[in-house]
């Protein structure tokens, strides 16, 4: 579904990711962890086109992201994509964030695009808050929302950049439920996190990362069990022992 | 449109002379007005922001004051009516043996206009610093001198320097204003030599080309 | 201190109210006309289109780089010469004035269009809308929204920029002020009273401005 071969990227003369290759098949789970500035954010972000790379290709479903041509507001619509920061529309209602992309990308009626609004609000457990601006929601709710708005497009694999990392910590479950729901009816997801647990519970693999490389990629429980780099070790006894 | 163009008389004397001329008093003018604008600025501004009540007040009443009236009407009030409303003494030496009175006043004029706009960038500058900051300044003992001293004007200077440049190519261009009381500046001497010599675009061209020059070159400079 | 006489300006009040007529008029054509037109050279300079968007940015920088009053003189000058027939100084100067704006308009648009969230845009994206669709739906209401205040704010700095038509004797509530202060001999009185009337009107609008920012900023 995703193929990342010997991604590399620069920012001025600063490499940001290097010589990555991984890739994600259909209906997997591929969490991609690391420390901070080690390049997670960056990678998801070229997955869906949003940052240029300099070297490598990533093709996802077939058509070449970082090829010249590629019509990448068509592939996007396909990529649902959720942000650290939420990035819902704060002068637009809740219903207008989920319709707007459906009506202006999709071509769909006002009333086929509420109706799917509404069901996917309702899977997140929101349906009451519809005409809410999403000033008046709490974070926790506002990820949900984000995510619901990222579904109501009928993504064939969803991306996560640090969904919970701005929220508080009460509102960190509601978040990763929705997200637990969503891996196991089959959703292929890639999700940048540091919710080990989340990992743990649901991912077939795990990325781990430093300083722009791909250090290790294997089973989850490889992963955890048996860590093979001195690096994951460290960051796993850090995140995980307290 | 038919016009001739002759742009050898910017170079005929006495024209020449009246664009550097006109140049000198520009850079005069705003130069030594950006100098003491820039010190009160910075104390009104400063002041806005401290927690006392009565100082606080009096900048904001300074800065209201002097942003709501134009400078025109500033100019006008330091220049006519404010020899009348002095003591009569002091209002005769004013008219008549005052060296300079129309530099000096087009000098007090736009110092204490732009002192208001200085202030409001570095309130600006000052309440962008995260409050936190100076909370834990507090918490640590420092008193309101220190806290300023070491950490919201460190930080906000950063901040304020953009802001500051402009404010200071603005007091370049407000110069001009002080035309109306008979500062023969840049942009007097481009309309004078207009007048004489009916060579407006060549004239006006001259003095617009000087004006960019001086943003260019204060530009790069900031 | 001379004996203040305000009776003058009582019965000079008719004349002095048209002056301010003829201000309060010329900023209000003025501030439409700017925004217009700044919208125009906002949109050039985000075209994307090299020449086009060099174009409007070149303006912009030259035109913040002069004197007002330079430019009043300008198309004082300028202006009969090019429609080949005098227009008369409002004219004159209410172009001036449309020319000279829409180089702050558009500044202010821009950074209006800046201050909105990079990943704003990244989101758009991520849902495959396009640029225009982008701009239209999500960056531009939310510059707008931010910048109302400063466009109101333009407009009080823009009124007390009419005054500076008194360098073409163009009869707006400064001239007309001046005219009554040279006449009567009145000096004092009368600036300090055209002095008032601005202030009084100035305070407002950015009181009305400060009321603004508060409301949207909870």
């Amino acid at each position: 579904m995703i193929d990342i071969e010997n991604v590399s990227k620069w920012y001025g003369d600063f490499q940001v990711l290097k010589d990555c290759t991984s890739q994600v098949t259909q209906k997997e789970v591929v969490v991609v962890c690391g420390p901070s500035g080690s390049g997670k954010s960056t990678l998801i972000k070229c997955v869906n086109g949003l940052e240029p790379v300099q070297q490598g290709r990533i093709v996802v479903d077939g058509a070449d992201i970082t090829a010249k041509g590629t019509d990448l507001t068509a592939l996007r619509a396909r990529i649902g994509m959720v942000f650290q920061h939420f990035e819902l529309y704060p002068h637009m209602t809740v219903r207008e964030n989920l319709c707007l992309a459906q009506e202006k990308v999709l071509k769909r009626s006002r009333d086929e695009a509420v109706s799917r609004a509404e069901l996917f609000l309702d899977r997140v457990g929101l349906s009451e808050h519809i005409d809410k601006h999403p000033g008046q929601l709490s974070g926790g709710q506002q990820q949900r929302v984000a995510i619901a708005r990222s579904l109501v497009m009928d993504p064939i694999v969803m991306l996560f950049d640090e969904p919970t990392s701005a929220l508080d910590p009460e509102m960190i479950n509601e978040v990763l439920d929705v997200m637990v729901e969503l891996a196991k009816e089959g959703m292929t997801m890639m999700v940048v996190t540091h919710e080990m647990g989340f990992a743990k519970k649901v991912a077939d693999r795990v990325i781990f990362m430093d300083e722009g490389a791909i250090v290790e990629d294997r089973s989850t429980e490889d992963f955890f069990g048996n860590p093979e780099s001195d690096r994951a070790k460290d960051f796993l006894s850090k995140i995980l022992n307290h | 449109m038919n016009y001739n163009w002759n742009w050898s008389v910017l170079v005929t004397e006495p024209y020449l002379d009246w664009l550097i001329s006109g140049f000198y008093w520009t850079i005069s003018v705003a130069l030594v007005a950006w100098i003491f604008a820039f010190s009160i600025g910075c104390l009104v501004g400063i002041g806005r922001t401290l927690p006392n009540k009565f100082i606080a007040g009096a900048c904001t009443c300074y800065v209201e004051l002097f942003r709501n009236v134009p400078l025109l009407v500033q100019m006008f009030l330091w220049y006519f009516a404010m020899p009348e409303a002095l003591p009569e003494e002091w209002g005769r030496w004013v008219k008549r043996d005052m060296p300079n009175p129309e530099f000096v006043t087009a000098v007090i004029a736009l110092s204490l206009y732009t002192a208001s706009r200085v202030a409001e960038q570095v309130r600006a500058g000052i309440e962008a610093v995260p409050k936190g900051l100076a909370a834990a300044a507090k918490a640590h003992g420092h008193g309101v001198a220190q806290t300023y001293r070491y950490i919201l004007l460190p930080i906000s200077l950063r901040m304020v320097v953009p802001p500051m440049t402009s404010e200071f190519l603005t007091v370049f261009k407000n110069s001009s204003l002080a035309l109306t009381i008979g500062l023969l500046e840049l942009t007097a001497q481009s309309q004078q030599i207009a007048e004489y010599t009916f060579r407006g675009f060549e004239a006006f061209t001259a003095a617009t080309v000087i004006y960019v020059l001086i943003a260019l070159v204060a530009t790069v400079a900031m | 201190m001379t004996d203040f006489d305000f009776g003058v300006i009582w019965t000079s009040l008719p004349f002095l109210w048209e002056g301010l007529q003829l201000s309060l008029w010329l900023t209000f054509l003025a501030v439409i006309g700017g925004i217009v037109l700044g919208t125009l050279l906002t949109l050039a300079r985000l075209s994307g289109i090299l020449p086009l968007a060099l174009i409007a940015a070149g303006y912009v920088n030259l035109i913040r780089s002069v004197p007002l009053i330079l430019v009043i003189f300008w198309f004082y000058f300028l202006v009969p010469l090019v429609l080949g027939r005098p227009v008369g100084s409002f004219y004159s100067a209410l172009i001036a004035f449309v020319l000279f704006e829409a180089a702050y308009y558009s500044e202010i648009m821009r950074a209006g269009i800046q201050s909105v969230a990079k990943g704003q845009k990244f989101a758009g994206q991520s849902t495959g809308l396009g640029y225009w669709q982008i701009q239209r739906h999500i960056i531009l209401p939310q510059a707008f929204r931010n910048m109302i205040p400063i466009l109101v704010t333009q407009g009080i700095i823009l009124f007390q920029d009419t005054s500076l038509v008194f360098v073409v004797s163009l009869r707006d509530f400064m001239t007309t002020s001046s005219i009554v202060a040279r006449t009567e001999g009145r000096l004092v009185e009368m600036y300090v009273f055209a002095a008032l009337v601005y202030f009084v009107i100035c305070f407002t609008g950015s009181v009305l401005v400060k009321r603004m920012r508060d409301r949207m900023a909870t």
